[in-house]
Formats: C-alpha cells, sequence, structure tokens
C-alpha cells in the first residue's frame, strides 16, 4: 500500500488513494469460467447446465409419450421404460427443479438484496461443480444400466436382489453429490440473505423472492439429512450386508417410505415456493400496483415451509397404517392449503384494478396460479385419504404432480427467464416468439395432463410400459401424447427466442421493466461487482423510490446514473 | 414500449377459459365414471369413495370457477390503457385477507367433517347379506379370527402379491393365481402381503388400493352384489412387468363358489399326487441310471 504519488484517476479531490500490487489478472474465455467465483457467473452456469437437463428429461418424457400414444406399445422394453420413468423424474426434479431455482437465487440474491457477491464465492462454485458431477455420475448410467425402480426408488425392489446392476448405485450417488451441492447452496444462501442486505432492507423490505429463496435454504437444510441417511441406508444394503429396508432380515421397507417422503414432500415445496416469489416480483411490476398483502405473502410462505413438513405420510395412505396416523396427514394436509390459497388471492388482488402490462413474463406469471388451483385442487381431493385409496399410484397423481411442478413451478421459471433475461444478457427476448412459445406451452400442457385426471379415474395405474387395448384408455392417452408434442415444441421455441435474442435481441437497458427491486438499479448486464453505490432502501420497492426521487431532481428517469440515487 | 392493448390478442384466452368453464359446468352434474369420478359399482365401499370424491369435487368447482373466473376478469379488464389513470396503490387489506383465510379453513374443516362421515362405511367391513356364503350353503372352515362389530360372518380369503402374479389362499387351505374367485352377496375381507418387492392391490370397481408391503399384512374388504368378472393391476411399480401383473376377481354364486372350491382342491390334490409320481420316476430312472454306471 502507498500513498499515491501517481496523478489521481477518479479521485477528483486529491485524497490518499490506495493503490493495489500483484493483482493477478483474471483468466478469459473457458477457463474464466471453469475457474469462477462470480455469482453471476456461477448463476448463468447452473441456468444452462439445469436447462440441457431439462431437454433430456423432456426427451425421455416425450419417449414414455410416444410408447404410449397406443396400446401395447413396442417402442421400448419395459426394461427401458423402467429406466426412462426412473430418469424423467429424477433428472426433473434433482437437476432442473431445484438447481434452476438456485441458479436464479445465485444470480439474483446478491442483487436483490445489494449485495456485491454471495457470502462464501468459493464454496458457491463448489454447489455448482458438485451438482454437474451428480449429473454426470448419474447420466453414466445409461453406458451399463440406467434406475430402474422409478425416482422413488422403493426398497426392496431397489435392493441388489432385485436390481443387481449399478443404476440404483448411480441414483444413490446423485442424491449424495446434488443433496451436498443444496445442502452448502442452501448455507451460503441463508448465510447471504442474513447477513449482506442493503442499509434499510429489515425483513418486512426484502423482495418476496428472497422470502421464498430464504425458506427454500432452511428447508433444504432440515429436509436433505433424512434422505442422506436413506440412501446411504440402502447402499450398505445393497453392498455390506445390512438389512435396513429388508423384512427377511428383520429390516422394513416401509422405514424407507417414511425417511424418503419426510425429504420428499418439503421437497415439492423447495420446488415451487421460489417458482411463487418469482411471480411475486413479477405482478406487481407488470400490473404496476404494489404486491397485494406483502405481510400475509412472506407469512404464507413460512407457515407452507413449517407445515410442510408435516405431512409427508399422505404419499403412504395405502400402506398398512393406523387409523389416527391417516386423520393427522389428511387434516395436516388440507391445512397447507390454507396458507396455499391466501397467495393465490393474493396473486389475483394484485392484478385487480391494476394497469396491466401485457408482456411475456406476465403471461407466465399469471398462468401459474390458473393452472396450480387445479392442482391445488385435486390435491385436497388427494388429501381425502379414503378418496386416495381409489387415487393413488395412478395417473390422476401424475397429472396431480404436473399441473404443481409444471404448471407451478416450471411456468415460474419461465416467467423468471422472460423476466430476467434483459439484466442477465443486456438484450430483451422477442416478445412475439415468448407468447407464441407461451400459448403452444399452455394449451399444450393442458392437453397432456388435463385428461390424465381421466385415464387415473378410469384405473390407469403409473408407471405402466403398455396398456390393452380393452382398458379403454387409450383415448386418454393419444391425446396426451399429442399435447406433450405441443407441450416440447412450446419449449422450443423458448430456447430458440434464448439463442437468437444473445446476439440479435433489442439493448434492454438498466431497467426495461420499470421493475421494483435493486437488481434493475445496475446495468444490464451487471458489472463484476455488481454496483459502485448501494443505495439506501426505504421500501420494499426501493427502485420505485428511486425513480421518484430521479423525477424529482427534474433528470430522464431513463439515464438512472448510479451517484445520483445513492441518496443516503 | 408498451403494447397497446388488442382486443383480437385478449380472444383466445377468454374464449378458451370461458368455453372450458361452460364445459365443465355442464358435464359436472352428469359426471360419468372413469372421466370425472373414479369407478365403482362394484362394491359398497367404492361407492362410498366415488360418493365422498363427488362432495368434494362439487365443494371444489365453485372455488375453481371463481378463482379461474376473478383472474380472467382481472387479465382481461385491467389491461392498461393509453393516458389511462395511475392505478390506486393498494398494498393490502385486512378484513378482506381474514376473510378468506377464515372462509378456506371453513370449507375444509367441513370436508374433514364429511370425511369422518363417509369413513365407517369405506373402511368398515359390512355383514354379509342373506343369501351370501356365510349364511346360505356352509363353508367348514371359514376364518373368523376378528369378527366384525356388525356380528355377520364374513370370508377371509389371503392375498400375496409376487412378481408379477397374485396367489389366493381361501379357507381350507384352496390356492389359485391370477383370478381370485368368490361368492356374491358375501362380505370378502382380504389379507394382503408380497412375498418379494412391494405391490398393490387394486380393483378400481371393489374399493382402493392396500398395498402389498413384504413383512406386513395390509387389509381391505369388498362385497359384490351380482356375478360378473372385476378387473385390475398391480398399482406400484415392482420391476419389469409391473404393467403384466393384472388381477381379476370373478364373482360367482355360493353354491358355484362351493364347487369351485372342491373341484380346486381336487386340482390340486391331482397336481400334488402328479407331482410326487413324477418325483419317483425321476428318482428310479437315476437310481437305475446310477447302478449303470456304478456297474
Amino acid at each position: 500500500m502507498a500513498v499515491s504519488d501517481a496523478p489521481p484517476r477518479m479521485n477528483a479531490v486529491g485524497s490518499p488513494e490506495i493503490v493495489m500490487h500483484g493483482l493477478r489478472e483474471r483468466p478469459r474465455g473457458w477457463l474464466g469460467w471453469l475457474t469462477t467465483t462470480d455469482h453471476k457467473k456461477i448463476g448463468i452456469m447452473y441456468l444452462f447446465l439445469t436447462f440441457i437437463f431439462f431437454i433430456i428429461g423432456g426427451v425421455e418424457a416425450l419417449i414414455m409419450r410416444l410408447q404410449l400414444a397406443v396400446p401395447d406399445g413396442t417402442l421400448v422394453t419395459p426394461e427401458t421404460y423402467n429406466g426412462l420413468v426412473s430418469m424423467h423424474g429424477t433428472t426433473m426434479i434433482f437437476l432442473f427443479i431445484v438447481p434452476v431455482l438456485a441458479g436464479f437465487g445465485n444470480y439474483f440474491v446478491p442483487l436483490m438484496i445489494g449485495a456485491r457477491d454471495m457470502a462464501f464465492p468459493r464454496l458457491n462454485a463448489l454447489s455448482f461443480w458438485l451438482l454437474a458431477f451428480g449429473g454426470v455420475a448419474f447420466y453414466a448410467s445409461i453406458f451399463f444400466e440406467p434406475p430402474q425402480a422409478g425416482w422413488t426408488s422403493y426398497a426392496p425392489l431397489s435392493d441388489d436382489a432385485y436390481l443387481p446392476s449399478g443404476g440404483v448405485d448411480a441414483w444413490i450417488f446423485l442424491i449424495h453429490l446434488t443433496g451436498l451441492s443444496s445442502m452448502v447452496g442452501a448455507i451460503n444462501f441463508v448465510a447471504t440473505i442474513q447477513n449482506m442486505r442493503a442499509k434499510g432492507m429489515g425483513w418486512g423490505r426484502m423482495p418476496l423472492f428472497i422470502w421464498t429463496i430464504l425458506v427454500y435454504s432452511y428447508l433444504l437444510i432440515i429436509a436433505l439429512p433424512a434422505i442422506a441417511a436413506a440412501v446411504t441406508m440402502l447402499l450398505t444394503d445393497r453392498h455390506f450386508g445390512t438389512d435396513f429396508f429388508d423384512p427377511t432380515g428383520g429390516g422394513d421397507p416401509v422405514l424407507w417410505q417414511h425417511l424418503f417422503w419426510f425429504f420428499g414432500h418439503p421437497e415439492v415445496y423447495i420446488m415451487i415456493l421460489p417458482a411463487f416469489g418469482i411471480i411475486s416480483e413479477i405482478l406487481p411490476v407488470f400490473a404496476r400496483k404494489p404486491i397485494f398483502g406483502y405481510r400475509a405473502i412472506a407469512a404464507a410462505t413460512v407457515s407452507i415451509a413449517f407445515l410442510a413438513l408435516l405431512v409427508w405420510a399422505h404419499h403412504m395412505f395405502t400402506t398398512p397404517t393406523a387409523n389416527v396416523v391417516l386423520v393427522f396427514f389428511m387434516l395436516s394436509s388440507f391445512l397447507i392449503a390454507v396458507p396455499t390459497g391466501i397467495k393465490i388471492f393474493n396473486w389475483i388482488a394484485t392484478l385487480w384494478k391494476g394497469s396491466i402490462v401485457m408482456k411475456t413474463p406476465l403471461y407466465f406469471a399469471a398462468a401459474l396460479p390458473a393452472l396450480f388451483v387445479i392442482g391445488g385442487i385435486s390435491g385436497v381431493i388427494l388429501a381425502v385419504f379414503p378418496v386416495d385409496w381409489q387415487l393413488h399410484d395412478s395417473y390422476f397423481i401424475v397429472a396431480h404432480i404436473h399441473y404443481v411442478l409444471f404448471g407451478g413451478s416450471v411456468f415460474g421459471i419461465f416467467a423468471g427467464i422472460y423476466y430476467w433475461f434483459p439484466k442477465m444478457s443486456g438484450r430483451m427476448l422477442s416478445e412475439g416468439l415468448g407468447k407464441l412459445s407461451f400459448w403452444v406451452m399452455f394449451v399444450g400442457f393442458n392437453m397432456t395432463f388435463l385428461v390424465q385426471h381421466s385415464a387415473g379415474l378410469s384405473g390407469m395405474p403409473r408407471r405402466i410400459y403398455d396398456y390393452p387395448e380393452s382398458a379403454g384408455w387409450w383415448g386418454f392417452n393419444l391425446i396426451s401424447t399429442i399435447g406433450s408434442f405441443m407441450l416440447g415444441i412450446g419449449v422450443l421455441l423458448t430456447v430458440i427466442n434464448v439463442i437468437r435474442s444473445i446476439k440479435h435481441g433489442k439493448i434492454a437497458g438498466n431497467d426495461p421493466w420499470k421493475g421494483n427491486t435493486l437488481e434493475w438499479f445496475t446495468q444490464s448486464p451487471p458489472p463484476e461487482n455488481n454496483f459502485d453505490v448501494i443505495p439506501r432502501v426505504r421500501s420494499v420497492e426501493p427502485m420505485k423510490d428511486i425513480r421518484r426521487e430521479v423525477k424529482k431532481a427534474g433528470e430522464p428517469a431513463g439515464s438512472v446514473a448510479q451517484p445520483v440515487a445513492s441518496g443516503t | 414500449m408498451q403494447d397497446r392493448p388488442k382486443a383480437f390478442r385478449r380472444r383466445p384466452l377468454a374464449l378458451a377459459l370461458a368455453a372450458a368453464g361452460v364445459a365443465l359446468l355442464a358435464l359436472a352434474p352428469v359426471a360419468s365414471a372413469g372421466i370425472f369420478t373414479p369407478e365403482a359399482g362394484g362394491s359398497p365401499n367404492a361407492d362410498a369413495i366415488d360418493r365422498l370424491y363427488r362432495i368434494v369435487l362439487y365443494v371444489s368447482i365453485p372455488i375453481f370457477l371463481v378463482v379461474e373466473g376473478t383472474l380472467i376478469w382481472s387479465l382481461i379488464k385491467f389491461r392498461e390503457r393509453r393516458g389511462g389513470p395511475e392505478p390506486a396503490q393498494i398494498r393490502g387489506n385486512t378484513p378482506l385477507e381474514l376473510s378468506w383465510t377464515i372462509g378456506a379453513t371453513v370449507i375444509l374443516v367441513v370436508l374433514a367433517g364429511i370425511t369422518f362421515i363417509y369413513l365407517g362405511d369405506i373402511k368398515n367391513p359390512p355383514p354379509s347379506d342373506p343369501g351370501g356364503l356365510a349364511s346360505g350353503v356352509q363353508v367348514a372352515s371359514i376364518d373368523q379370527p376378528s369378527p366384525p362389530p356388525s356380528g355377520g360372518k364374513t370370508l377371509d380369503i389371503s392375498v400375496n402379491g409376487q412378481q408379477y402374479l397374485w396367489r389366493f389362499d381361501h379357507p381350507g387351505g384352496t390356492f389359485d393365481y391370477y383370478e381370485m374367485v368368490v361368492p356374491i352377496k358375501t362380505t370378502v375381507t382380504l389379507k394382503i402381503t408380497a412375498s418379494d418387492v412391494q405391490h398393490s392391490w387394486w380393483i378400481p370397481e371393489l374399493g382402493g388400493k392396500a398395498d402389498a408391503v413384504p413383512g406386513h399384512t395390509n387389509e381391505t374388504w369388498f362385497k359384490i352384489s351380482k356375478p360378473g368378472i372385476y378387473k385390475g393391476q398391480c398399482a406400484e411399480l415392482c420391476g419389469d412387468n409391473h404393467a403384466d401383473m393384472r388381477a381379476r376377481v370373478r364373482a360367482v354364486t355360493p353354491e358355484e363358489y362351493q364347487a369351485y372350491l372342491e373341484q380346486r382342491a381336487q386340482g390340486i390334490k391331482e397336481a400334488q399326487t402328479g407331482l410326487a409320481e413324477q418325483r419317483r420316476e425321476r428318482e428310479s430312472t437315476a437310481t437305475d441310471q446310477g447302478a449303470q454306471d456304478g456297474g
């Protein structure tokens, strides 16, 4: 350190200046990506990688739909079909939805809370690479024999006596690696959100997306140990002669279900809450109105998370279970519908009497409550346990989870892509292509999954590789298959949109949507340090305040020079 | 920057969703089994599940319509208009928020109450009807470890799931695979387990599923009033041929059931005798060969 004799640069007043020596130059090109600890680059790598897995998982789904399009399909063998079932579910949950939300979190948590990076940047890089290796370890199994016990890997089917090949082991490694990735990432999010918020951003001024990422992180920290323990026990059952889940040795297959779902149900909310957060950011921006009931939505998020830990056995209503347990889990599952309903009402109330700007992000964001309410209603129907005895493990369940996870999470994720792409790339996505993609996806989605309710109601179990013509399920399945290809085309349109717009999109500027939160305060894409000056936060919509200040100062609102609004 | 609201852009969404809503309303009252409601008609428990399902469905239809309706209405009605006024910056409304929270809770409490009303009909096996097996032809070996509270006799059949078939053990040591033959008008209670991986017993028209878990015994029941064949299949992924693990229940008159048991017992006996003969033959040839080899 030296008090500089050199000519002052940015420093006009001539006060002492710190000169740094020996700062190593950052590697450029692919090496730069490989070694980065910048939360934005890591976020983009997350989004890119998880989207590749989304496409792969989607192709697996389309192969299954083709197989089921006609009775007695012969496209794939039963073993391949079970492999596809297992790979599709595992990929979409562990390699797409959970990590893509971590990707959005990585990119936008520091920006939205006015921080310069995550709390632990290197740990952040570690969580990305653990995810990548988890995906590689899992997909390596397709060169040997993929897992065939479903994404739930129920014992004893997943035990070595019935599936001796390495597929289930690859699945176990995936759970461990992605689990560690999520755990490390979750700790990082908690540390970042609790400690690094801009001045003035109290709990009551935290953006709702940040609330959901915080709750997502706590849920991961609570739920992941259960599955980590369960898969480790399965691993020792498979290879070291233990009998945790093997009844012939005194173990219990039902124990697996309890451990799995103690993680598995919170996992559902881990997948949906950040999507709720995304649309809670988008709806007020495009309605030009504050979010309706900020506190209620934040409180609902926390109470959903708490209740999510108390409903796991509603996945097990058909196992031999005492009445009192059935009743408890029915009531707890009912209860979780209340905070979820509150959110839906609040979103609609946000749009009510707004001045809605009909852009693509709003289309996807408004589709979420429209579709999720169907998943929510079928969820209440399924929570009535005697009714669940009929519908459990049928296509009704398949329809239900897809309305929740595709209609909910994935439409929310797409809303996030259209909303934040300008910030990440500096360019706008095409509106025309975006709306086309939306409509094709929306119609395709409903065509695929609405009829699956009926297939389930008429007795079609899930995870079957074929069905006889006499079963009467052909019509439902054919409609579903046609719909699934439409859905695929819709997704493809967005992929094309993204690829095209990276180079050729309209220049976005700092704040193309007139956003409410701090990420719109910086440039698009943001510089490596995010903000030169971090503004003091005075409300839940800091950007609105800043625009007002700027307007008052008499400058054109478009040219927000950062220091102007720093007014602390 | 802003799109001008264009009428033709709103129309598809509005029309599609309105049409869907109307279709749903129109079809709900005539909801037929398999499209809007679960399969039923074979057994009283399946019928009770169907009635319970319908109640929950009918309660949820208005909620669905209100939510989708206000959402679509808002998206159409409150679009940005050029030169329109700035929207009122409403941040919430505590009485409104409280009332929908309480409203949602009340609806769920009511649904829970209705579930408890139907639970008994679905869960507890009733006594057999007059003309059923227990009151008509007597089977000497009807097991009755714990008679149902109503006191009527039931027929116990053990069900065992195995990759990829079902084994049925009737009272008196008679067993069969693939097809369960049962008497009509008789309450049949099933004791369900599995001997390898997990399976799930499901004949949709005869009620809900019961998982077949190795090391556990699960229970369910049905009572069929008219002869016929009821089909189902395994509902828990159990391996490569999970889809081929079908189940059939054939309901016959008590007399025919009696005859079936006798015939089946005879068949098993013959098969066993045949097996013993085969073994003896095999052993004797083996001994012959052994003698030759030795000599």
